[in-house]
């Protein structure tokens, strides 16, 4: 009757003042187990102080094919940036 | 999908990547490429499991606290390279069941090497230093290939080989600068991996079917031929300095080409590797087996246990 284990996603703070960063999936039976396993997998050489783990399904991804849609309309939004204003150069700390 | 509109988008897929773009494991690609890659990680994930096999051999008899601590943390290193490799593999759409599945019924491969027997403690010195060793040399091009999840996966695992070639190494050192009987160890050693490691660098050229197409996508940058060149040049002068020799009347330094020449390697033995018949196919495959079959009832008690937590927790809320 063999179920498989889940997967899970692995977030490791390198040290503290930097964010959680994706390090990769590893299959556990539950969250505890996962943590563990992120433990051994992922940390064995001090490369993390914190550990998140999500089980993976619990994740909603963007699709690729909506890139169009939802990324291009700030490429044209050059206002956004400091440098599209005109300032002369006597200007100083701005 | 219309014929032409795969065909375009194929056209894109190449462009994207022949300008040194990843792709990412929800982009579109091409049903060979995903096949390929599934083909090679996998390979890779299983020669990193099976590979824990021959040094596990040796951890209980180390000769020294020093040697044990290390020969277990490589072996360690071994299984999370394994598993890094076996998740990068399920982001292409294949699940861990189905690819320890065609592992465990022989349908799917891993490295020839691993079919070598370990009979003695020198070997953990001459696998480290030399099978680790053409591993560095196949696997650095791989940290910059197209697949995302793949390159990442071998940044990491690159970043802990050193230390595996290194410690295999010391111990050939140790040996070597010993009694008469460990120097003659060490010598027996290289004369019986030497060949086997030449081979882990894939057939020749001529031979090699996947060369041309793989080198578009990444998935390699050299060929087998010049990464074979490339491991004997770097290997020899270590031999020297070891003050063994490497088992090849034919080894001679070309002052012309700046590399070494080398005599022919036996094929013959590498494909009966390859297809079942080396000393050991059948061993590492029943080890394998054995340790998946006997290990379910634990993975199944993991599970009830995760569920009827999960039942407490929903009831208690
Ligand atoms: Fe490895
Ligand atoms: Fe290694």
């Amino acid at each position: 009757m063999e179920k498989n284990w889940p997967l899970w996603e692995i977030f490791v703070r390198s040290k503290n003042g930097l964010e959680h960063r994706h390090f990769g999936s590893l299959h556990a039976a539950d969250a505890e187990m996962a943590m563990e396993n992120a433990r051994d997998v992922y940390t064995r050489r001090s490369e993390g102080v914190s550990i998140w783990v999500v089980e993976s399904i619990n994740i909603t991804a963007s699709n690729p094919a909506d890139n169009g849609e939802l990324f291009e309309p700030a490429q044209d939004k050059v206002y956004r940036h400091p440098t599209f204003y005109n300032l002369p150069d006597e200007v100083k700390h701005m | 999908m219309s014929e032409q509109e795969v065909k375009n988008l194929e056209e894109i897929f190449e462009a994207r990547i022949a300008r040194d773009e990843k792709i990412e494991p929800k982009d579109w690609m091409p049903e060979k490429y995903r096949k390929t890659h599934i083909r090679q990680i996998s390979q890779h994930a299983h020669s990193e499991i099976i590979g824990m096999l021959p040094e596990g051999n040796w951890i209980t008899r180390a000769p020294s606290l020093r040697r044990k601590v290390a020969l277990l943390a490589k072996v360690q290193d071994e299984a999370g390279h394994g598993l890094y490799l076996y998740s990068a593999c399920e982001t292409l759409g294949i699940s861990r069941a189905e690819l320890y599945e065609q592992l465990h019924s022989g349908k799917a491969k891993y490295s020839s090497i691993f079919n070598y027997p370990t009979v003695t403690w020198a070997d953990m010195g001459a696998i480290g230093w030399l099978v680790d060793g053409a591993a560095i040399i196949n696997q650095v091009p791989l940290c910059n290939t197209s697949y995302g999840p793949y390159a990442r996966a071998m940044v990491r695992v690159c970043k802990e080989e050193s230390f595996h070639q290194r410690q295999g190494f010391e111990i050939m050192l140790s040996l070597c600068n010993g009694s008469e009987e460990q120097k003659a160890m060490a010598q027996d050693a290289l004369n019986r991996w030497w060949w086997p490691s030449l081979m882990m660098l894939g057939p020749v050229d001529a031979e090699s079917v996947h060369t041309e197409q793989s080198m578009k996508w990444k998935l390699k940058r050299k060929t087998n031929d010049e990464l074979r060149q490339q491991f004997i040049d770097q290997t020899v002068p270590q031999a020297e300095l070891l003050g063994i020799t490497v088992p090849d009347p034919d080894l001679k330094w070309n002052e012309e080409t700046g590399h070494y020449d080398f005599g022919e390697i036996d094929w013959d033995e590498f494909w009966q590797v390859v297809k079942g018949h080396g000393p050991c196919n059948k061993e590492r495959m029943d080890a394998r087996v054995n340790a998946w079959e006997e290990g379910t009832w634990v993975r199944d008690a993991a599970m009830a246990h995760a569920e009827k937590k999960n039942i407490k927790v929903a009831k208690a809320s």
